[in-house]
């Protein structure tokens, strides 16, 4: 018998043990819902499938009868909406700043303390703040995502252009290439794919100042809807919505991971070959 | 040979060099002249100011007190295109392939602004850039990434990589420290043939003797030649030999 720290499940075993606690949980869920509908067939805390099934063809395929709209796609399209600015903004500012702070000491001096003081300022307190300045527009919403995210990003950016090898730099300047040469030729090409490993990070937190400032003021949108409808203890619709942005997030995710293998395959062969190594 | 060069003016004057970091002196009172074309491999034990006299041929380390004269000009303060570098680890780019790497500086040289050729001038620099592949023995390998290469065809990249843009001088910190001998062998004798045909002027770093003595023309050894145990900082490491070496195989 081998050490239990040497024994590694078979294909098929990995995917079974992958799949066990979410089994769990379903069956754990019906179990309780079964259990609640026993006593009260009205029960609403813990819908069960058909009731899910029923509330799911509300929001996602029949018309609104106030709006004549499909309740999901208009809020997930504000939603995403919301969020490809926020996390958009965030990135632009994260490569820029972030570049310039870990190329230049110039820059560096007065930026880094800055943002580093910036990424303690809790987003969620200064959102009142951004509703008085900003309105309760999408402009508010858009700007609490890049006053959440844009800090982390740019931190990383700058340390991910700390760690390129000064040997690299001195070899660029030895080519005679200018700072805006290096930058365009050395540095953005080799930090690009951390900032998608980095936006990649930073989309949890994305979504939790999206949902926050939505519930607190907007007239549509995945976070909206959910806060409302909490009002009617509607759960089957609140669990589609949380299973829905649940998938969003995690699409988000591999997609960004399998265009950033697909784009700079020498970043992704190189670390094999070193781990090889 | 010495003859005509000793006739000429030096390449490299230095006068009176020390350097220190506050109260450490890590160099004193150097004076050297290297004419063009001369091969000087630098030995000593670590921590004797090696790396230090190499920063400063760089660009990167600016001498405390002393002259440093390049063509009898004041030498530059950062590095530049007039003197190419070839470092033992992390010389090429790995975003670059071998022949992107090597082409890169006549793109940087060509197109300010972008940094990039297109069309025709891009034909021709590839061009040039395989040819210098080729010199060292790297044209089968021009699409590959340099973590595709071994240690050894990396290194041989850094130098085409150099070479591409005509140095007057190269510089080299242990360029050949991390290969196995079998294979540092052959970077010596494609090292010698490449310094035998352009005649660039060469620093190599090295704490391998044996390399100093059969690749240069020239040894310099740094030692510290007086020590103060109460004070350890006190004295820094002057040039202990400066040997001419026979340079024909």
């Amino acid at each position: 018998m081998k050490r239990l720290v040497n024994q590694r499940p078979s294909r098929g075993a990995a995917l079974l043990l992958a799949a066990l606690p979410f089994i769990v949980l379903f069956a754990l869920y019906l179990q309780a819902s079964a259990e609640r509908h026993l006593e009260n067939p009205e029960d609403r805390l813990l819908p069960g499938i058909s009731q899910l099934v029923a509330g799911v063809n509300q929001v996602a395929f029949e018309e609104d009868r106030r709006t004549g709209e499909v309740i999901l796609w208009v809020d997930t399209l504000a939603s995403l909406e919301r969020l490809a600015w926020g996390v958009g903004v965030s990135a632009l500012f994260g490569i820029v700043f972030g570049t310039l702070a870990g190329m230049l000491p110039l820059a560096r001096a007065p930026l880094s303390p800055f943002v580093s003081v910036l990424s303690l300022v809790p987003p969620m307190a200064i959102l009142p703040i951004l509703f008085i300045v900003f309105g309760l527009d999408e402009l508010s919403k858009i700007v609490l995502i890049v006053l959440g995210v844009a800090p982390f990003i740019i931190r990383d950016i700058q340390s991910r252009v700390l760690e390129i090898p000064v040997e690299q730099l001195v070899k660029a300047q030895s080519l005679g290439m200018s700072s805006w040469q290096i930058a365009l030729r050395v540095v953005l090409p080799q930090v690009t794919p951390r900032l998608v490993d980095s936006v990649r990070l930073s989309l949890g937190s994305a979504w939790i100042f999206l949902i926050s400032a939505e519930a607190i003021a907007a007239e549509q949108g995945l976070g909206y809807r959910i806060f409302l409808v909490r009002r009617y203890m509607a759960m089957d619709v609140i669990l589609p919505y949380v299973a829905w942005i649940t998938l969003l997030a995690f699409v988000m995710d591999r997609l960004l991971a399998w265009g950033n293998r697909r784009a700079f395959g020498w970043l992704y062969t190189g670390r094999k070959a070193e781990e090889g190594a | 040979m010495s003859v005509a060069m000793t006739a000429a003016a030096p390449q490299i004057s230095i006068r009176r060099l020390w350097k220190s970091y506050g109260e450490r002196v890590v160099l004193e009172n150097l004076s050297l002249d290297v004419h063009a074309g001369e091969f000087v491999s630098i030995v000593g034990a670590s921590g004797c100011g090696k790396t230090t006299f190499f920063r400063m041929l760089l660009g990167e380390e600016q001498p405390s007190r002393g002259e440093m004269l390049l063509d009898g000009k004041p030498w530059p303060q950062e590095p530049g295109a007039d003197r190419g570098v070839v470092f033992q680890r992390y010389s090429v780019f790995p975003h670059l392939t071998a022949l992107a790497n090597t082409r890169l500086f006549l793109e940087v040289s060509g197109a300010p602004l972008l940094a990039r050729l297109f069309g025709a001038r891009r034909r021709a620099a590839d061009e040039r850039a395989m040819a210098m592949l080729e010199a060292v023995g790297l044209a089968d390998s021009a699409g590959k990434y340099p973590h595709e290469l071994s240690g050894g065809m990396q290194q041989r990249l850094a130098l085409a990589q150099s070479l591409v843009a005509q140095p007057k001088i190269l510089l080299l910190d242990e360029p050949f420290g991390a290969l196995d001998p079998g294979i540092r062998a052959d970077m010596h004798a494609l090292m010698k043939s490449l310094w035998q045909r352009h005649r660039f002027t060469v620093f190599m770093v090295t704490h391998d003797i044996e390399e100093g003595f059969s690749l240069g023309s020239r040894l310099l050894v740094f030692d510290r030649v007086r020590n103060d145990p109460q004070a350890p900082q006190r004295y820094g490491a002057r040039i202990t030999y400066d040997l001419p070496l026979r340079t024909d195989p």
